[in-house]
């Protein structure tokens, strides 16, 4: 799977800025309430897929993805070839069986992205809290940038 | 479909455009209803839940980590939570108990006492 890169319209399009009006209306009709039914439907053959951000600093690449309701020990991280994989399940718990409406997704997921850098793969850290899984990947040494002393002759 | 914890559109509307509607799941039994709200990022400081006029609204502020460097890829949202649900009228509203968990909001909503189903001894 390639993963387009995020360019914030106003950036993208300086001279357009309809257009990310436009897009802000489309976005928000998609959370009306009567599409919701729609999406739970929709996600029978997409599966889930949760919202995923990449952040890129001089000493570490981090992904921060949004798994709500997870049990840690059901989050499975790993790393191949410069591609980070975030894949899980999320459970049935007591009593779903007899949901009125329901519009959480309870299966597998799978999620991966090309790291922009090479990672130094033995310091990788991940931490889970409210719901939000934070993996820090520290850049392997010869990827971070470095700063050249010019020396005048 | 008899969905008594029922989903108030018109308040959506009015609100849509700063808030994300969170994804959510109502379980029924005779005890009451179960209500749970998806809100990664949301912990128990940033909750606040209100009924009023027979409407239960949830709104979650997001108190995402700090993370350091450029954002160079996204897909979240980071505008806050809200959701307005209707309440059913057998619905005790003050006997009404939330938790959050790993980002998932669970609401109690217990049946008033008079309208759980019982059974009659025939003396």
């Amino acid at each position: 799977m390639s993963l387009i890169r995020y360019q914030s319209p106003e950036v993208a399009w300086p001279a357009l800025g309809r257009l990310s009006n436009l897009r802000d209306e489309l976005d928000s009709l998609f959370e009306l309430p009567f599409l919701s039914n729609f999406a739970s439907q929709t996600q029978l053959f997409n599966g889930w897929t949760p919202a995923l951000d990449l952040y890129q600093s001089n000493d570490n690449v981090t992904a921060v993805v949004e798994l709500p309701g997870m049990r840690k020990e059901d989050i499975d991280i790993s790393l191949h070839d410069g591609t980070l994989t975030i894949s899980g399940e999320r459970k049935h718990e007591v009593g779903d069986e007899k949901a009125e409406r329901s519009e959480r997704y309870v299966g597998k997921f799978r999620r991966s992205i090309t790291l922009p850098t090479r990672v130094d793969t033995s310091k990788v850290n991940a931490t889970y809290k409210d719901g939000v899984l934070t993996v820090t990947l520290p850049k392997a040494e010869e990827a971070k940038p470095r700063q050249i002393q010019v020396n005048v002759a | 479909m008899n969905t008594t914890v029922r989903e108030n559109r018109n308040g959506e509307r009015a609100q849509r455009e700063q808030f994300v509607a969170p994804s959510s799941s109502v379980l029924e039994d005779n005890d009451g209803y179960t209500l749970q709200v998806e809100m990664p990022g949301v912990n128990k400081e940033g909750l606040e839940i209100s009924v009023e006029n027979n409407e239960l609204t949830i709104l979650g502020h997001r108190s995402l980590p700090a993370v350091e460097g450029t954002l160079i890829h996204r897909e979240s949202r980071s505008n806050d939570f809200r959701r307005t649900f209707e309440l059913d009228p057998s619905i005790d509203a003050g006997k009404i108990s939330a938790k959050v968990e790993q980002g998932v909001v669970t609401l109690t909503l217990p049946k008033a006492e008079q309208v759980k189903p019982r059974k009659i001894t025939v003396s």
